[in-house]
């Protein structure tokens, strides 16, 4: 029996200046932190990481300041002890490969056998281990995770061409404008710990390439360490025969892509869901409102939530409103009398007055919605075999950035509202600055 | 005296109600909008009433029936073997009109006003004149035809039709008193009152104005329909107060059957009318909207500018606006949208309707 190679794990978060389709969302919290499921987004990727056994450490690499990410890790390395967990920060945009490789001791340390590489900005149920296995027992130096997808999506994402038997990658391209194959990379790599020579021939090709043209390297942002993984690394292994593709199982794995605010309505739905099979105790029950002054009802029970649903303990919840699915409710979040919240993030602070209605929406941190009011977005489409088209078909969920407040009945539907708004009233098919 | 009341034909403006019940049995304020109008005219001291259709109206017959009973006036019925316009009724129905030589009143069923007959009557006699129309002031007059009176007198110089400029801001309100004589003016074939006899009594100096003081609406179509009943609402409000709903939720003037149900921490009004065996469930809000009888409303939705027909139910969380209107026997799901929504009769909605379109 094989003994139980030792890894590490490295999540890519970017920086403040990617990620623009985020907003507004992204104006008031770093996206790799925005909360899905109720936890942060790369909280997701750290568990699906620390719970592989022989995790040696995990890295988060990127160019937010460091003081971002000081919370997050104090709060994540309680929760996963045995698994130091830091984040080594970039002073300039180094590209997703030039960023590994310019922490290549860093990563290196302690002589890992096997590096995971994950993308932040995804929503997986991270295959991890299955991936590890079959990586174990071929001669390549990476595997990929793909996954098929509707043929009319490839062009979207990064298209790998494998062989159906070995499963040995033949072609990898960026954005195809022609149809190749259904298989699409998924952001998620293991290497071996080799990987690093071969980072260092893709810089020292780029490099050669830049000299013949006779471009100067040093006026380049990032300088000849800015690399990206997707495009020059990949197909360097791909035409050295030493990539591999694992592709998630249908049915079972769940993958999409979190670009912009409104994919956070899907992804939220796919691990809420997910945590309904895998991990209950994830999703939470309405608790018994405790604040006497919102309700005078307190002894008829609690909310009817309809699972899968998380509900922060500190959120209060008037009993006669209604939850769920695909709900999830952050600290402090007040919901009165007879409210109805479904498919829907309400971050924390949140206020929902009476009677109103929230669908398929998310509702900013501190944010009021009055009595009588509708919030609503358009549901994803509902091809639900291939949760990938619900990743790129996004759909037009109504976003209300941090502290904005709408007033007593009105209907929002399908707005994206900047912070510290105030809507008096009703809005349609608007981005209102 | 003796009335005449144009009905006409299918009432199509008023669809999808009129699929149900032919219009004049469309309740308004909770009662048959003929109804309005019987009362009115059996307060004036009517005695014959002639109602002027252009269908079968075998459906309104057995109503008119239990009304002539109730309110002892002898009601029947003109039918028109094809449309004859609104001048050709008043000579299919010479026999009742002519039977004497009093004055009769004429008008139009989808006027609702506070019917000033015994006024009309009165100022009539008092002019000599052949005729008498009931006029009303409208805001913008260039949409309409305007009446233009000689000087300040009561006696009417011509008419306009959509001014360009003003001359004049009152409007024909579709109310009229006429001594029978003017059936020398009609035959019996197609012809329009307003453009063909009115013209040719007013070049004889023959027709005289009496100005409607009060509200005047036509509630034809759904839109004018919850206009009127807003008008109507607040009329009452200083006619019969005592009618209205009154107490903790409700704002402005509603019309509350005694027979419906309302549940807990509702906020009801202004002008609403909910008709008998209504049940509307908590937290309901609805201003603007009037619901007919025997539907039921459940928790938390919300209403504005809507007529919910009978039967219809509207689920939690739902909401209704922009000039909705429920056929009979229309289910719409909990947490759907409506915008401007015509959904006909035994429809069930179940995704949102975001911009106005007719469900078939």
């Amino acid at each position: 029996m094989a003994t139980t190679p030792s890894l590490k794990g490295v999540i890519l978060v970017g920086g403040p200046s990617v990620g623009t389709r985020f907003r507004p969302l992204s104006m008031d919290c770093p996206k790799p932190l925005f909360p899905i499921a109720g936890r942060p987004m790369i909280f997701h990727h750290v568990a699906a990481l620390a719970k592989l056994p022989g995790m040696k450490e995990i890295l988060i690499v990127g160019f937010f300041e460091n003081s971002i990410f000081d919370r997050f890790l104090t709060e994540i390395q309680m929760e996963f002890p045995n698994v130091p967990i830091r984040y080594l920060r970039e002073y300039q945009a180094l590209g997703t490969g030039g960023g590994l490789f310019h922490f290549r001791d860093q990563i290196s340390r302690g002589d890992p056998d096997q590096i995971f590489v994950l993308n932040a900005d995804i929503a997986s149920s991270f295959p991890l281990q299955a991936m590890l296995d079959f990586h174990l027992k071929h001669q390549g130096v990476s595997t990929i995770l793909g996954i098929r997808v509707d043929r009319s999506l490839v062009s979207k994402f990064g298209c790998v061409v494998a062989n159906p038997e070995t499963h040995e990658v033949l072609h990898f391209v960026e954005k195809p404008e022609s149809f190749l194959s259904d298989m699409i990379s998924c952001g998620i790599y293991l290497f071996r710990k080799e990987i690093f020579e071969v980072v260092r021939a893709a810089i020292d090709q780029r490099q050669a390439k830049l000299e013949e043209q006779g471009i100067d390297d040093s006026t380049i942002r990032g300088g000849s360490e800015r690399i990206q993984l997707e495009q020059e690394v990949l197909s360097l292994l791909t035409s050295a025969k030493k990539l591999y593709a694992y592709v998630c199982v249908p049915g079972k794995d769940f993958w999409m892509q979190i670009k912009t605010g409104s994919s956070v309505i899907p992804a939220n739905r796919l691990y809420l869901q997910h945590f309904f099979h895998t991990a209950p105790r994830k999703l939470s029950n309405a608790p018994k409102p405790s604040l006497s002054d919102i309700t005078n009802k307190a002894d008829e029970g609690v909310a009817e939530v309809i699972q899968p649903a998380y509900i922060h303990p500190t959120a209060i919840i008037h009993p006669s409103a209604r939850l769920g699915p695909n709900v999830s409710i952050g600290p402090r979040v007040l919901i009165g009398r007879g409210v109805r919240v479904r498919d829907s993030i309400l971050l924390d602070n949140v206020e929902i007055k009476n009677d109103s209605c929230i669908l398929n929406s998310v509702i900013g941190w501190d944010s009021k919605v009055g009595s009588w009011s509708r919030v609503e977005g358009a549901p994803g489409e509902s091809t639900a075999l291939n949760t990938t088209v619900k990743g790129y078909k996004i759909p037009s969920a109504t976003i209300l950035g941090k502290d904005v407040t709408i007033a007593d009945e009105i209907a929002i539907r399908n707005c994206i509202v900047l912070p510290h708004k105030d809507i008096k009233a009703s809005q349609h098919n608007e981005i209102l600055m | 005296m003796k009335a005449l009341i144009l009905v006409g034909g299918f009432g199509t403006r008023l669809r999808p109600l009129t699929l149900t019940l032919p219009k004049p049995l469309v309740e308004f304020a909770n009662r048959p909008m003929i109804l309005h109008q019987i009362e009115a005219l059996v307060k004036a001291g009517v005695t014959d009433i002639v109602l002027a259709v252009n269908y079968r109206p075998e459906i309104m017959a057995n109503f008119m029936k239990k009304y002539s009973e109730e309110y002892k006036v002898n009601i029947t019925f003109s039918i028109e073997s094809e449309p004859l316009g609104t001048a050709g009724p008043l000579a299919l129905a010479r026999d009742v009109l002519a039977k004497d030589s009093e004055p009769f009143f004429v008008l139009n069923s989808d006027v609702i006003c506070d019917f000033p007959f015994h006024e009309m009557a009165a100022f009539h006699k008092a002019h000599g004149g052949e005729g008498t129309i009931l006029v009303t002031k409208v805001d913008d007059p260039s949409k309409y035809g305007v009446v233009v009176n000689k000087g300040t007198s009561s006696v009417i110089e011509r008419f306009v039709e959509k001014p360009t400029e003003f001359v004049s801001n009152k409007i024909n309100a579709g109310i009229y008193i006429f001594n029978p004589s003017i059936l020398n003016r009609i035959e019996p074939r197609p012809t329009s009152i307003e453009k063909e006899i009115f013209p040719a009594m007013a070049r004889d100096s023959q027709l005289h104005t009496m100005d409607l003081p009060n509200f005047w609406m036509d509630v034809g179509q759904p839109k004018d329909y919850l206009t009127g009943t807003g008008l109507y609402l607040t009329s009452l409000s200083k006619k019969e107060p005592g009618r209205l709903a009154s107490g903790p939720g409700i704002t402005g003037f509603v019309l509350i059957h005694p027979s419906a149900k309302i549940g807990q921490d509702c906020k009801i009004g202004p002008n609403v009318v909910i008709g008998p065996d209504v049940v509307l469930g908590d937290g309901v809000r609805m201003s603007k909207t009037v619901i007919l009888e025997g539907a039921q409303i459940r928790d938390h939705a919300w209403l504005q500018n809507t007529i919910v027909g009978w039967h219809s139910t509207v689920g939690r969380w739902a909401r209704l606006e922009g000039v909705s209107v429920l056929g009979d026997d229309v289910h719409v799901a909990d947490e759907v949208y409506i915008n401007g929504g015509c959904v006909l009769p035994h429809k069930s909605v179940s995704s949102n309707i975001a911009e106005p379109s007719i469900i078939m």
